[in-house]
């Protein structure tokens, strides 16, 4: 990529080496625990699914047991394996069996490692085949059918009603949307397990199961041949069931996964430890599916200010970057975000935006980028609205974006009308066609406003990447260095479902998604 | 479209402004002209638009235009209309209850309290219940405020205290304890399903239940807030659209103030 910033490569590359070892001081913790969630991941990468006569999902009854039997630490992998082992049975019917009482997989007799491994071993490639195929699907399908170019147009449907969701966005697919995302139910962050079955009930957006997967993803699969176009299919990997969203999403084809390291610690107050574990098992799940992860930094310009904080979203970015690649997740999947969040009052604002805009697609030149509408200075006067996503559009062309998230002109209103996200598609279209080239046309003016601002905000992140550096990113965290948000190690939901791994403990999967590739 | 660039209809209704009969405005006192969109679960055609215009009618709107439409989807048609509004409202019986404060800077406001209280007030803010949504709170209590209005973070009056989003009721008052609060501010931004309402009754409930209601000034926002819902559901005031740290903090200073004042 031609460098038009006249920016210091050697200095971008030292914040990735402050980024690198920042997460490399993480890893070590993630590679040490588990969590109840990475546990019901494994037992749903065993095929344990459905739920019990109480509705509660049998993976949720499989790791409590072990929660309240004192095992954790040695993992549902090692009991299940070993029940099947002792017993014949399969995975499922040992969770059923364990949800009614006639059996329990802590009392059995142990085998030894060597039969445990070898018993389990079918069951483990069968899931890697399963997700193998998947990818694979989706990959003959964008050959055969193709897709959008770049960026690609990212709108939102959230009824709440997985069926009135599928009208939604089989009309977003057809005005010219090539991601679909379908925004979960308020509060499903906090649930530490995943709602089972169809739902048609939900506040502010619908609940992430693997059904309402499925039948996103059949639908967008009939439009996009109707449309020849392959249209992708996006969801929420964070809360406290990160990597078990994953998994779902993976056995489901699902394509663009929400997916930030730090995301849930700091804007829904998850514990800090519980979700690096999680993050990093999501996302050696979201690398090995092909999926493209999406971070959230948009979401400190929320609370804080961009012109005065875009430098710690540049700084999150490298850090996003780093831990995905310790989770063997390849550069052309990392939706590195960031937003058009300047105040519209302010004098040459635009001029900022597109220098940042700019700044991040030349420091990260291989990520589709997911550029981020405006949201905090939407004000319900829609036709101001419609104006600011315009701007948002032409910066997201000019400077390549891979990921337009598009804004809507009832954004602070209400969740997006059919029509409201036919406008807005209508908009982006528009720009990006009549401005298609731009980017290559214009360059910038050496010491000109937005050079200078692309190298100051450069430089800023690295004054701030330096200094997590020197505390580690959990000290870092508890001195609220990130969007000016203080979480306490031991404090937020989820701590006790955290555990460090014991003796007997067995995630083959982790190996074999990041060797594989 | 269907009404062509000029209007050419007469204009032979009274043009003198009625406060008794208030009716919409386009560029002719009481033209009664109204905009709007909608989309109609149909598809698009001559049968569509005259049942545009049959709904235009039905909501009182003369003389209806369709002057835009399109098909979104097979089955479903957006329209954009124009039309005369044959209804009017009597604007000088109107009453709606509002905040009763003298809003003041935050320099007036940090001088009223040292006069008038002489201890800095002690304010928590929360989005509370499942809502994620901080950019209210935020508005409110961040530093740096909202559109210019310093947030109450910079009074040096006001200990202000914001918990985020999705804080729980019950966390909510244990910190409002904790901390001795003065005023507790509620803010909720997804209205979906009423939840909202639900939410912010809850917090009056248990506030009650707490012995704790009375003690402490209780104050809700968000964009689909007015005062006069806050004061349904129980709460002191309510603060919505276009309401800064400034509203907050005035109102806040004087209801104390009133308060003590009437012990």
């Amino acid at each position: 990529m031609q460098n038009k910033l006249g920016l210091d490569f050697k200095r971008v590359e030292y914040a990735r080496s402050l980024a690198s070892s920042i997460a490399s001081g993480v890893q070590g913790f993630a590679d040490n625990y588990t969590t109840v969630a990475v546990e019901r991941t494994i037992c749903r990468l065993m095929g344990i699914d459905g739920v019990d006569e109480n509705g509660i999902p049998l993976p949720n009854v499989v790791v409590d047991k072990l929660k309240r039997d004192g095992v954790l630490s040695d993992g549902a992998l090692f009991f299940i394996a070993n029940a099947m082992a002792q017993t014949s049975l399969l995975p499922q019917e040992i969770a059923e069996k364990t949800a009614s009482g006639e059996l329990d997989i802590t009392k059995l007799a142990v085998a030894d490692r060597e039969t445990i491994l070898a018993t389990i071993n079918p069951i483990v490639n069968n899931s890697i085949e399963r997700i193998i195929q998947k990818r694979s699907r989706r990959e003959e399908y964008i050959a055969k059918l193709g897709e959008g170019s770049k960026p690609y147009l990212y709108v939102i449907v959230a009824t709440g009603n997985i069926y009135e969701d599928v009208v939604q966005a089989e009309a977003a697919a057809r005005q010219g949307a090539d991601i679909i995302a379908v925004i979960r139910t308020t509060g499903q962050s906090l649930l530490d397990y995943v709602p089972y079955g169809a739902t048609t009930e939900g506040f502010g957006g619908t609940f992430a199961t693997q059904e309402n997967f499925r039948i996103m993803r059949s639908a967008l699969d009939k439009v996009g041949e109707e449309q020849g176009r392959y249209i992708r299919l996006c969801n929420y990997c964070s809360g406290l069931c990160m990597p078990e969203i994953a998994v779902m999403g993976a056995f489901e084809g699902l394509d663009v996964m929400l997916n930030d390291a730090l995301y849930g610690i700091l804007f829904r107050d998850i514990n800090m430890q519980r979700t690096l574990v999680d993050q990093f098992f999501s996302r050696v799940i979201n690398g090995f599916a092909g999926v493209i992860i999406n971070t959230g930094e948009d979401n400190y310009l929320t609370t804080a200010d961009a012109y005065e904080e875009a430098h710690t979203v540049l700084a999150s970015d490298f850090i996003n970057e780093q831990l995905a690649l310790l989770a063997g997740i390849p550069e052309e999947q990392m939706g590195l975000g960031h937003a058009f969040e300047m105040d519209p009052e302010l004098e040459n604002g635009f001029l900022y935006e597109l220098a940042q805009a700019q700044m991040t697609r030349e420091i990260f030149p291989k990520a589709p980028l997911k550029y981020m509408p405006p949201t905090k200075f939407m004000t319900g006067n829609i036709f101001r609205g419609h104006i600011q996503d315009a701007l948002f559009n032409i910066a997201g062309i000019w400077t390549n974006q891979g990921i337009q998230l598009l804004g809507m002109p009832t954004e602070a209103i209400h969740t997006p009308f059919m029509s409201d996200r036919y406008l807005s598609i209508e908009n982006a279209r528009y720009i990006f066609s009549t401005m298609k080239n731009l980017g290559e046309e214009v360059e910038f003016k050496e010491n000109g406003i937005i050079r200078n601002r692309a190298k100051n905000v450069l430089e800023n992140a690295i004054v701030t990447l330096e200094r997590i550096n020197k505390e580690g990113l959990f000290s870092a965290l508890e001195l609220g260095l990130f969007g000016d948000v203080k979480r306490p190690k031991n404090g937020g939901k989820g701590l006790d479902g955290v555990t460090a791994k014991g003796d007997n403990y067995i995630n083959p999967f982790i190996t074999k998604m990041k060797g594989d590739k | 479209m269907s009404g062509g660039l000029y209007s050419m209809q007469s204009k032979d209704f009274d043009k003198t402004l009625d406060l008794n009969k208030v009716t919409p405005y386009g560029d002719t006192m009481n033209d009664g002209k109204v905009q709007l969109s909608f989309t109609l679960p149909v598809p698009a055609g001559a049968e569509a638009t005259e049942a545009a215009k049959l709904l235009l009618k039905e909501m009182g709107l003369d003389n209806p235009q369709v002057v835009y439409f399109k098909e979104l989807t097979p089955g479903y048609t957006f329209f954009n209309c124009y039309g005369n509004c044959t209804h009017s409202v009597d604007f000088s019986s109107i009453y709606v209850p509002k905040v009763e404060s003298d809003v003041m800077d935050m320099h007036e406001t940090d001088t009223y309290i040292k006069e008038n209280i002489g201890r800095p007030l002690v304010v928590i803010g929360a989005s509370t219940g499942t809502d994620a949504h901080t950019v209210g709170i935020d508005a409110i209590i961040n530093m740096k405020g909202y559109a210019g209005h310093y947030g109450l973070e910079r009074y040096e009056m006001v200990d202000a205290y914001n918990l985020g989003s999705q804080v729980l009721n019950e966390d909510f008052i244990a910190k409002a304890l904790e901390l001795k609060a003065d005023a507790l501010l509620v803010s909720q931004t997804v209205t979906q399903k009423d939840v909202h309402i639900k939410n912010l009754v809850e917090l009056v409930e248990l506030m009650e239940a707490e012995g704790l209601r009375d003690k402490v000034i209780l104050v809700c926002g968000g964009p689909r807030i007015t005062h006069e819902l806050a004061k349904e559901l129980g709460y002191d005031a309510g603060f919505g659209m276009n309401s800064y740290a400034d509203d907050v903090a005035s109102y806040i200073a004087q209801e104390f103030v009133r308060r003590n004042n009437s012990k």
